[in-house]
């Protein structure tokens, strides 16, 4: 193959791969979303590998995070809590439900 | 033998006495003390062996493995106090340990687990822009040498060690494979991501990895399989963000 036409393959293979990445990337932003984890199934700082993951004691711990699709956190809907307070996911770790 | 040699030996080996010196409030020797604490290290340290190498547990079974553990950690006792990187001398320990001869794959297993924390407890990295290859002059960037990710790392198989690994930690996965794989594991958000490169990608990363230059590369990996798919391997490191600087001589 020549040089020219080599080089022609290489940047058409460029180009389709960035093109590849730029539809795809937008689908798999994630972000950190405190509040919404069942008990037991939170993500952890520390990763898998260590014994934190999955230590999150109540379900919807406010200090226990999981990671989510981008923009869902905010308007996850969550059962309401026992007084009837409506229960919303949050970008910061909340207060509520922590284990006593 | 100083004190603290003479410490670390009777706490590795349970048929030791314990050191002297070590007493008891009365005053007489501390042996059932000594026994509890010692008895607490190997435990804690068998945890962190399991907690590591959760594939290579599954694999072996819980019970093997808790035994195997107790030889390995009296033969490659701690050498930091960072438990997250604990056991990494187990693949050249199962490579050489007699009753798992007949698990050849073990040891890249291991490896595979090894370098699933280190990926995770890497230090983070940016990303350069896909376009940022897209942008520059073909002839250039077949001289330009890639830096990448300190979280990037590639697994070289002869064993189907991704699909391995996928049976045991993910429900419905599929039977392994036969053939060897090429593994890249990269951490574009808060997790590793392990991706089987297509055929030639390993080379491909390979040859990136060791500073050889993008043209080079691709020579090497067209050489081994002439239909090797650049863009696919191209877009794993994108979507991995394992690409962090192009170098140009």
């Amino acid at each position: 193959m020549s040089t020219t036409i080599k080089t022609l393959a290489v940047a058409g293979a460029v180009a389709a791969a960035v093109l590849g990445h730029a539809t795809t990337v937008s689908a798999q932003a994630k972000e950190k979303c405190f509040g919404v984890s069942l008990a037991g199934k939170n993500d952890c700082a520390a990763g898998p590998g260590t014994t934190c993951a999955g230590t999150s004691k109540v379900d919807y711990q406010g200090n226990a995070w999981s990671l989510v699709d981008a923009g869902t956190c905010a308007t996850m809907e969550l059962p309401a809590m026992a007084d009837g307070t409506a229960r919303m996911g949050s970008l910061e770790a909340l207060e509520r439900d922590i284990p006593s | 033998m100083g004190g603290q040699t003479a410490f670390t030996r009777a706490l590795l080996d349970p048929a030791l006495a314990a050191p002297e010196g070590l007493v008891n409030p009365d005053g007489a020797p501390a042996t059932k003390r000594f026994d509890v604490y010692r008895n607490n290290v190997a435990v804690s340290l068998i945890e962190a062996l399991e907690t590591g190498f959760p594939v290579i547990c599954k694999l072996v079974g819980e019970a093997f493995f808790k035994a195997m553990a107790g030889i390995y950690l009296r033969r490659f006792p701690p050498t930091s106090q960072l438990m997250m990187f604990y056991g990494q001398d187990m693949p050249a320990f199962l490579t050489g340990f007699e009753p798992v001869q007949h698990l050849q794959y073990l040891p890249d297993v291991a490896r595979l687990e090894l370098a699933l924390r280190a990926c995770y407890h890497a230090a983070d990295a940016t990303p350069i822009a896909p376009e940022t290859l897209q942008d520059m002059p073909a002839d250039r960037l077949m001289a330009a040498r890639f830096e990448f990710a300190p979280a990037m790392a590639l697994i070289r198989s002869r064993w189907p060690v991704h699909g391995i690994w996928r049976m045991n930690m993910e429900d419905g996965a599929p039977q392994p494979g036969n053939a060897g794989e090429n593994v890249l594991l990269t951490r574009p958000e808060y997790d590793p991501q392990l991706t089987t490169l297509a055929p030639g990608g390993g080379t491909f990363v390979a040859a990136l990895m060791n500073g050889k230059a993008f043209g080079e590369s691709l020579d090497a990996a067209t050489a081994q399989v002439p239909d090797f798919d650049l863009t696919a391997t191209l877009g794993v490191l994108f979507a991995g963000a394992a690409i962090t600087r192009l170098n140009e001589d």
